[in-house]
C-alpha cells in the first residue's frame, strides 16, 4: 500500500514535469519567442548598461533636488502604510472568524479587501489618475487602496491563527467584546501585525517609484523625465539611491522584528 | 441544595446525529464532581452548555435558581463571571505576563473602559498576588506566560478562575497535556478548591482512577447519554467497561 502510493507520488511528478516543459515550449512558440536568441542580446544589453548608465561628475549636482524627491516618496509610502494599517486592523478585526461581530459585516470587510487586493497597484494608480489628477494624493490614494487589501488579509489570518483559545477563555470570564479584543487579540498579535506592517512599508517605497512613474509625482517622475531627456547619467544616480534607500529600509525593518518577535 | 440543575438537556449540531441526549443531573454546592467517559462522548459540549458558550437545543439548565437557557446578553455575562473555566491548552495569553491573564479573571466586573484601560483595584491586585502565592507560582508574577511550563501555566488559568470569585469552576480536561507529576499539583489544587474556600468544581477527566481518588461523585458519559452517576465507590469494573464500552483489559492504564 505504502510502496504503491510512493511510486504513483512519483509517477506524478514525472508527469507534472512534462507539462511544464511542454507549456514552456507552446507558450514561446505561440509568442515566437526564441530562448536562444534572447540569450544572444544580453551581452549587448549589459554592454549598453554600463556604459551608459553611469554616474558622473556633473549628475551630482542634481543629488540634492533628488534626495528631496526621494524623502518626498518614502514619507508618502510611511503615510499610507499607516493609515491603511489602521483601517487593516478594524477590518481585519470584523473579518476574522475569531473576532467577528456578524457574519455580514464579516464578508463586507473580506469584499473589500479582496478588491482592493485583486485590483494591482499599477491599475489603482491610472484609475485615480483619471478622477483625482496628476498630484502626490493620486499617488497616495494608489499606494493606500493596495495596502489596506493585502494587509487585511495579512491581519485576518494572525487574529485567527494566534487568539481564539484566548477569546474562548475571555469570553468564558464575562469579557465585553471590545475587552476582548484589546486585551487579548490585538498583545497577541501586534507583534506579526508590525511584522506585516513593515513589509509593507518596504514594498511600498519600492512600489512608489513605479506609482510615480504613473501619476507624475515623487522620484518616480524625477525618473521618468530625466530618463525621456536621455540624461541616463542622473537616470543611473536616481537607480542608486533607490536602491540605497530599499537596503537601508530593509535593514532598520530586519533589527525592528528582531527586538519585537 | 443544588447549586446547579440540569434537566433533558439536549444538543445536535445536525439534525441528523445528536451529541447530548436527555441528561439530568444535579449538583450541590461545593462538591468536585468528575465526568469520564470516551473521546467524542459529548463530555466538553456538556460543560460549555453550562456558561452558554455552547448554545444547546433542549432543556433546562438551572445555576443558582437562575434559568440559563433564558437569559440576555447582560444576564449571560453575569452568569459567566460566576462560573470560572479551566481549559486543557490553558487558553492564556502567552505574550502576556502571569499578572496581566490572572487580572484578565475580572473583566466580568468591570465596564468596558476600565478594562480597556486596565484599572484594577489595590484588593484586586492583592487578591492576585494572594492567589497566585496560594497556589505556588508568585515567583513568576512578571514572567511572560510563554516562559512558563504547562503545569505553571495551568496553574495560571486556575488563579484566573478563581479571581473571578466564582461559585463553579468547569474544567475541560485540565491535566491532558500535563505530565504526571504537574497533573498530580494541578488536581491537589482543584481538590483544595473545593474543600477549602468551598466552590463547586465539575472536571471532565480521561483518566478514570484520578477520578475515582479525588472526586465525591462521577458522572459516566457515553454517546451523549449519562450512564452513570454515583460515587468512587459505586464504580465498579463492570461500570467502568459499560462507559468506555470495552473491556478494561484492552485499555492500557498506567
Amino acid at each position: 500500500m505504502n510502496e504503491k502510493t510512493m511510486r504513483k507520488h512519483r509517477w506524478q511528478s514525472g508527469i507534472f514535469l512534462l507539462i511544464l516543459i511542454v507549456l514552456t515550449y507552446l507558450s514561446s512558440a505561440i509568442t515566437t519567442f526564441n530562448f536562444m536568441e534572447g540569450m544572444a542580446t544580453i551581452p549587448e544589453a549589459m554592454g549598453w548598461i554600463f556604459s551608459n548608465l553611469l554616474v558622473s561628475q556633473e549628475s551630482f549636482e542634481k543629488l540634492p533636488k533628488i534626495l528631496e524627491k526621494l524623502a518626498e516618496t518614502i514619507f508618502m509610502s510611511i503615510a499610507a502604510t499607516t493609515i491603511a494599517a489602521v483601517v487593516s486592523l478594524f477590518l481585519g478585526v470584523l473579518g476574522s472568524n475569531t473576532t467577528k461581530v456578524n457574519n455580514f459585516l464579516s464578508v463586507f470587510a473580506r469584499f473589500i479587501a479582496s478588491v482592493s487586493r485583486n485590483i494591482p497597484v499599477v491599475a489603482w494608480s491610472l484609475i485615480l489618475l483619471i478622477s483625482f489628477g496628476q498630484n502626490s494624493v493620486t499617488g497616495f490614494l494608489a499606494l493606500f487602496a493596495g495596502t489596506v487589501g493585502f494587509l487585511t488579509r495579512a491581519f485576518i489570518e494572525s487574529i485567527d491563527e494566534a487568539s481564539q483559545s484566548s477569546v474562548e477563555a475571555l469570553t468564558a470570564t464575562g469579557a465585553t467584546y471590545f475587552q476582548i479584543v484589546g486585551k487579548a487579540v490585538i498583545p497577541q498579535c501586534l507583534p506579526q501585525m508590525i511584522s506585516w506592517v513593515l513589509f509593507m512599508v518596504e514594498t511600498n517605497i519600492r512600489n512608489a517609484t513605479l506609482v510615480g512613474i504613473l501619476t507624475g509625482t515623487g522620484i518616480g517622475y524625477t525618473f521618468d523625465m530625466y530618463y525621456k531627456m536621455l540624461n541616463y547619467n542622473v537616470v543611473a544616480l536616481i537607480t542608486l539611491c533607490i536602491v540605497i534607500t530599499v537596503i537601508i529600509v530593509d535593514l532598520i525593518s530586519n533589527y525592528v522584528r528582531k527586538v519585537i518577535l | 441544595m443544588s447549586l446547579l440543575t440540569v434537566e433533558g438537556l439536549g444538543k445536535s449540531y445536525t439534525a441528523d446525529k445528536q451529541i447530548l441526549k436527555n441528561i439530568n443531573f444535579e449538583i450541590k454546592a461545593g462538591e468536585f464532581v468528575s465526568i469520564i467517559g470516551p473521546s467524542g462522548a459529548g463530555k466538553s459540549t456538556m460543560l460549555r452548555c453550562i456558561n452558554r458558550m455552547v448554545e444547546f437545543n433542549e432543556g433546562n439548565i438551572l445555576f443558582n435558581q437562575q434559568d440559563v437557557g433564558s437569559l440576555n446578553k447582560k444576564g449571560l455575562r453575569k452568569l459567566r463571571t460566576n462560573i470560572g473555566m479551566v481549559f486543557q491548552h490553558y487558553n492564556l495569553v502567552p505574550r502576556l505576563t502571569v499578572i496581566e491573564n490572572v487580572l484578565h479573571g475580572r473583566f466580568g466586573y468591570k465596564t468596558t473602559f476600565q478594562g480597556l484601560l486596565g484599572r484594577y483595584t489595590e484588593e484586586e491586585k492583592e487578591r492576585a498576588f494572594y492567589l497566585l502565592e496560594k497556589l505556588g507560582i508568585h515567583e513568576h508574577a512578571y514572567k511572560r506566560c510563554d516562559q512558563l511550563s504547562g503545569g505553571q501555566q495551568q496553574r495560571v488559568g486556575i488563579c484566573r478562575a478563581l479571581i473571578q470569585e466564582p461559585k463553579l469552576v468547569l474544567c475541560d480536561e485540565p491535566i491532558a497535556s500535563l505530565d504526571p507529576n504537574s497533573s498530580k499539583i494541578i488536581m491537589d489544587h482543584l481538590k483544595s478548591i473545593s474543600t477549602e474556600m468551598g466552590i463547586t468544581c465539575l472536571v471532565n477527566l480521561h483518566q478514570v482512577e484520578v477520578a475515582q481518588h479525588y472526586s465525591d461523585r462521577i458522572i459516566g458519559l457515553n454517546n451523549g447519554e449519562i450512564v452513570f452517576n454515583g460515587t468512587a465507590y459505586e464504580l465498579t469494573q463492570e461500570k467502568i467497561n459499560h462507559i468506555y464500552g470495552t473491556k478494561t483489559k484492552d485499555l492500557i492504564i498506567a
